[in-house]
C-alpha cells in the first residue's frame, strides 16, 4: 500500500466523487429543484477539479473546470436544472472518466461536443447571445455595489464547529465573501472563549453577528458557506423597518484583522465594510475550501482499503487457530485439568467470535451494486424509448465483495432483458390498464447462509407457448416434449435462447442469459424464475453470503470425507441391498416416477472398500439437472472454509477445492456441476444403447 | 518466464562458487535442494488421497491452514513406491507452477542436513549409465567419495504434467 503511487490514490478518490456525481445527478433528475443535491453535485465536481489540478491531472481539471462553471449557473439559479442538463453533466462525467482513466486522454472534438450539449442546456436552448461563454468563462462573482433601494438586510448567526479551523476553513474569508455581497456589520461573540489557561490555539471560540444589506438572494448568501454547511449553524433572518446595529460600544473602533487565523482571539469584534470588495477568491482559500469539503467526504465514508489477499491470509491465520483451538478442547476434554477446560472453553468462543469478525470484514452492503444500475436504466430508457421506474429494496444487505463484483454482469443481463423484453411500450401499458411507467425491482433479503436478490418487473410476462416454439426450433427440446413449469422457464438460461423477435442493441442476441447462468452457478448459487403473463416476472439468483465460505454436507466415502454444497443438495435418502443390487449396471433411481442417474462415489474414487451395509444416496441438482451421489455415511452438516487446490491438481475435475476439517485433516468439496454433466453422459450413453 | 528458467537452470552458485542446500535420500540415493526454497521439513501427517489425480500428486496435506499438494518423485523417475518408514519426512519447497508461488510438499526416505556444495566439484550428469532419465538432472556434486544429484524440479514438474 505505502507504495501505492499518487496518481492512483487520485484514481481511487476520483472514482468515489465520479460516482458521487452520477447518483447526485440521478437523483436529481427525479427532483429538479432540489437544492442540496445541485450543491453535492457542485461541491464533487470541485473537489475533483482541484484534486485533479493538485494529481497533474490537467485535461481533466480544465474539463471539469468547465462543467463546474455551467453548473455553477444552476446553483446561483441562473438557469434552471432541468432533465437535458442531467443528461449533459452525465455525458460530461463519463469523459471525465475517461480522463481519469488516460491522464493524457484529451478529446478536444468530443470536448467540443459536451461542452456545446452543456451549454445548451445551461442557455435553455435559446440563442445564446455569448456562445460558449458559460462553458468557458467563469461567472464573475458580482460586486455589490453599496445597497441599492431594493436591497434586504438579513441578520445572520454565523456558528462554527470549534475544529473548523484544523480542517482548514478559515472563518474570515468567510466573513470576506458575505462583505463582497453588500454592507456588512460584523460582531464576534466572545462569549465561550475559555480562560487563558484553557484556551486551545487551534480551537474556535468565536461566532458572529452579521447583518447585511444586500440585493443578492438567500441563496447567494448561503453559497459562501457551501464548504462547511454541513458542520456549522447558520441562522439567517430577514430584518424589515429599522435595522438595530448589532454594533456595541466599540463599534467605531478600527482593529486591524489578522491574516493568518491561528489566533482566533485576536479577530476583530467589528470590521467595517471594506470599500472594494475582491473579485476571485485567492488560490489559498479554494485549498482550503477543498480541504474542508475533502475531510466531510472522508468522513461520510470513513473507511480502510485493504487489498483482498491481506484478508485471504487473515483467513488463513484464522483458520490454522480454529485447528489448533479444536486440538486443543479434544486434549482437555480427555483431561481431568478443570483448569485446562475453562482455558479451552474460552479459546473456543474466542476463535468462533473472531471467525465471525472475519467473515464480516469481506462484506459490504448490495447498495453499492445496486447504485450502479440506476444509471443503467437511465440509459435503457433513452434506447428502448420506454419510460422506467427503479426500485431497489433491501439495499442494506451485506454479502461478501468478490461475490458483488461477479454478480454485476449478471445484474446488467437482467436488468437489461427486463427493460427490453419485460416492459412493454407505454401504449400497450396503458392499453392494458397498466401505469404508463414500466418497473424494475431490485431487491435483495438474506435468508440463512444465503442472499436472494431478485430482478422483476411488471411487464408483459413470459410467453411459454413462445419459449417452448423457440426451445423446439433450436432443438433444446423435442416437440411435444413434457417439461414443468419451471422446466420450461430455466429453458430461457440455455445457450443460444432468444425470445427477441428482432435483434436490438440491448438484448436478443441470446448471449446473456446463459451466462448470467453459468456466473451463478461459478458462485455456488441458483436461479429460480417466476412469471405470470401480462403481470411480470421475477428472476431470483439465491447466492450463497460468501465465496470463501459454504454450507457444506460432509459425507464420507470409503475411508476419505468429502464436502458436497449444500444448496445444491435436494434430498437425501437410502440405498437398500437390494436395490443397489437391482440397480446395478443401469445406475438409475426411480425418484418419485422420475428416473435419476446415480453415481456411486466408491466406484469413481476408486477406494476399494466394501460398500456399507446401508449406502445413501445425496440427490444433487443444478437447475433442472439431477443426479444421484452414493455414499458410504452421511456425517452432517459442515461450515466449509473452501481453499483452493493447487495448479497441479488442475486436472482433477470432480473437485473445486479442498477445506480442513476440525481434527485437522484435509476434506474436498465435490464439484456438483461437474458430476452432474458425468450423470447426464452416463444417461445419454445408456439411452445410446437402449 | 524465460528469464526464470535461466535463473533456475542451474543450482543458484554463489560468487564465490557455493551454495547452501539440503540434503535428503530417495530410493538409496542422496539428493540436494537449494535451502533456499525449503520452507519446512515435516513429520508424515495424514494425508488425503485425491482422487483421479495423477500418481506423481496423488494426495494433499494441511501445511498450516493451506491445503498444499504432496509430490512423489519416485513416480516421476520411475522408481517403485515404497513403504513409510521412521525416518520419512516431508519436505515444503516453495516453486513457481505457471507464474503462482506454490507451496508443495515432497516425499523423502530421510533428511539428511544443511550443507554446502562447492561448484567445483559439480558435473553434469552423463548421457548414458544413469538410471534416472538425464533430463530431471541438473548435476551432480561429487562429495566424499558419493555424488549427490541436484534434481531439476521444474523440468521433473512440468513433465508429469505434460504426461496427461
Amino acid at each position: 500500500m505505502s507504495n501505492l503511487d499518487p496518481s492512483e490514490i487520485f484514481r481511487i478518490e476520483a472514482a468515489e466523487l465520479l460516482e458521487q456525481i452520477e447518483q447526485g445527478l440521478l437523483d436529481l433528475e427525479h427532483r429538479l429543484d432540489d437544492r442540496s443535491l445541485i450543491d453535492a453535485v457542485f461541491r464533487a465536481l470541485h473537489t475533483l477539479k482541484g484534486s485533479g489540478a493538485m494529481f497533474g491531472f490537467d485535461a481533466l481539471a480544465a474539463f471539469t473546470h468547465h462543467c463546474e462553471t455551467a453548473f455553477d449557473r444552476v446553483r446561483k439559479g441562473l438557469a434552471p436544472a432541468t432533465p437535458e442538463l442531467v443528461a449533459a453533466v452525465l455525458a460530461a462525467r463519463d469523459h471525465m472518466r475517461a480522463l481519469v482513466e488516460d491522464q493524457f486522454g484529451e478529446d478536444p472534438e468530443e470536448e467540443r461536443i459536451l461542452l456545446d450539449q452543456l451549454q445548451r442546456a445551461v442557455t435553455g436552448g435559446a440563442a445564446s447571445q455569448e456562445p460558449a461563454a458559460v462553458a468557458v468563462a467563469p461567472v464573475a462573482i458580482q460586486a455589490a455595489p453599496t445597497a441599492p433601494a431594493d436591497a434586504t438586510t438579513w441578520r445572520l448567526k454565523i456558528v462554527l464547529p470549534e475544529n473548523a479551523m484544523i480542517n482548514g476553513t478559515n472563518p474570515l474569508t468567510l466573513l470576506d465573501e458575505l462583505r463582497e455581497l453588500g454592507d456588512c456589520q460584523v460582531k464576534a461573540d466572545r462569549s465561550r472563549i475559555p480562560p487563558l489557561e484553557h484556551l486551545v490555539p487551534t480551537e474556535l471560540y468565536l461566532s458572529w453577528d452579521v447583518i447585511l444589506k444586500t440585493t443578492h438572494s438567500r441563496a447567494e448568501i448561503e453559497d459562501v458557506f457551501i464548504f462547511v454547511m454541513d458542520e456549522m449553524t447558520l441562522e439567517m433572518e430577514e430584518v424589515t423597518g429599522a435595522v438595530a446595529p448589532v454594533a456595541d460600544a466599540s463599534q467605531a473602533s478600527n482593529v486591524t484583522v489578522l491574516p493568518v487565523p491561528q489566533a482566533p482571539v485576536a479577530v476583530a469584534e467589528t470590521v467595517p465594510e471594506r470599500a472594494v470588495p475582491e473579485i476571485v477568491p485567492s488560490q489559498a482559500d479554494v485549498a482550503r475550501q477543498e480541504a474542508a469539503a475533502d475531510t466531510r467526504l472522508r468522513r461520510k465514508t470513513e473507511s480502510v482499503r485493504v487489498p483482498a489477499e491481506r484478508l485471504d491470509e487473515l483467513m488463513d491465520r484464522v483458520g490454522e487457530l480454529v485447528i489448533a483451538q479444536s486440538r486443543l478442547s479434544q486434549i482437555a476434554a480427555g483431561s481431568m485439568d478443570v483448569q485446562l477446560r475453562t482455558v479451552s472453553e474460552e479459546m473456543e468462543r474466542l476463535c468462533s467470535e473472531l471467525r465471525i469478525t472475519m467473515m464480516v470484514l469481506r462484506m459490504v452492503p448490495v447498495a453499492t451494486l445496486f447504485d450502479r444500475y440506476r444509471r443503467l436504466v437511465h440509459d435503457l430508457q433513452r434506447d428502448t424509448g420506454k419510460h422506467i421506474e427503479l426500485m431497489t429494496d433491501g439495499e442494506s444487505t451485506e454479502m461478501d465483495k468478490t461475490v458483488i463484483e461477479r454478480l454485476a454482469d449478471p445484474l446488467v443481463h437482467l436488468v437489461r432483458n427486463a427493460a427490453d423484453h419485460g416492459l412493454e411500450p407505454e401504449a400497450d401499458r396503458v392499453a392494458a390498464g397498466k401505469p404508463g411507467t414500466g418497473r424494475i425491482t431490485l431487491s435483495a433479503r438474506q435468508v440463512g447462509g444465503e442472499v436472494i436478490v431478485t430482478v422483476s418487473d411488471d411487464g408483459r410476462g413470459i410467453n411459454r407457448d413462445r419459449v417452448r416454439a423457440k426451445a423446439e426450433a433450436v432443438g433444446l427440446i423435442q416437440p411435444g416434449q413434457e417439461l414443468s413449469d419451471s422446466e420450461l422457464l430455466q429453458l430461457i438460461f440455455q445457450p443460444g435462447f432468444s425470445t427477441a423477435a428482432q435483434v436490438t442493441n440491448l438484448s436478443g442476441r441470446g448471449v446473456g442469459m446463459d451466462v448470467v447462468k453459468k456466473t451463478i452457478e461459478s458462485l455456488h448459487g441458483t436461479i429460480d424464475v417466476s412469471s405470470k403473463l401480462g403481470e411480470g416476472s421475477t428472476v431470483s439468483l439465491r447466492i450463497p453470503l460468501t465465496l470463501a465460505i459454504i454450507d457444506g454436507l460432509l459425507v464420507r466415502v470409503g475411508q476419505g470425507c468429502y464436502v458436497i454444497p449444500l444448496p445444491a443438495v435436494e434430498e437425501c435418502l437410502e440405498l437398500s441391498l437390494e436395490e443397489d443390487f437391482r440397480s446395478r449396471g443401469r445406475s438409475f433411481l426411480s425418484l418419485r416416477g422420475s428416473l435419476v442417474p446415480f453415481i456411486r462415489l466408491r466406484e469413481l474414487f476408486a477406494t476399494g472398500t466394501q460398500p456399507d451395509p446401508f449406502q445413501k444416496v445425496v440427490v444433487v441438482s443444478t437447475g433442472n439437472e439431477r443426479v444421484g451421489l452414493v455414499v458410504d455415511q452421511i456425517i452432517g452438516d459442515h461450515q466449509t472454509v473452501i481453499k483452493s487446490m493447487s495448479k497441479l491438481h488442475d486436472d482433477v475435475t470432480t473437485f473445486t477445492g479442498a477445506t480442513i476439517l476440525g481434527d485437522g485433516s484435509v476434506a474436498l468439496i465435490l464439484d456438483v456441476a461437474n458430476l452432474v454433466a458425468v450423470g447426464q453422459q452416463q444417461e445419454a450413453q445408456l439411452r445410446a444403447i437402449a | 518466464m524465460s528469464n526464470l528458467a535461466l535463473k533456475t537452470a542451474t543450482p543458484p552458485w554463489s560468487d564465490d562458487g557455493e551454495l547452501e542446500a539440503l540434503t535428503f535420500d530417495i530410493a538409496g540415493e542422496t539428493f540436494a535442494l537449494e535451502a533456499a526454497i525449503v520452507r519446512e521439513i515435516l513429520d508424515l501427517m495424514p494425508e488425503t488421497k485425491v482422487p483421479g489425480s495423477r500418481p506423481f500428486v496423488s494426495a494433499v496435506i494441511n501445511f498450516r491452514g493451506k491445503v498444499i499438494p504432496l509430490a512423489d518423485i519416485r513416480v516421476a523417475l520411475g522408481v517403485e513406491p515404497a513403504a513409510a518408514t521412521i525416518d520419512s519426512r516431508i519436505v515444503v519447497v516453495e516453486m513457481d507452477l505457471d507464474g503462482v508461488e506454490s507451496l508443495v510438499g515432497l516425499r523423502t526416505d530421510k533428511v539428511n542436513e544443511v550443507t554446502t556444495l562447492s561448484r567445483a566439484a559439480s558435473e553434469p550428469p552423463p548421457r548414458v549409465g544413469m538410471k534416472w532419465p538425464p533430463e530431471f538432472i541438473e548435476c551432480l556434486i561429487k562429495r566424499e567419495g558419493e555424488f549427490i544429484i541436484f534434481p531439476d524440479l521444474r523440468a521433473i514438474f512440468a513433465s508429469t504434467r505434460r504426461a496427461v
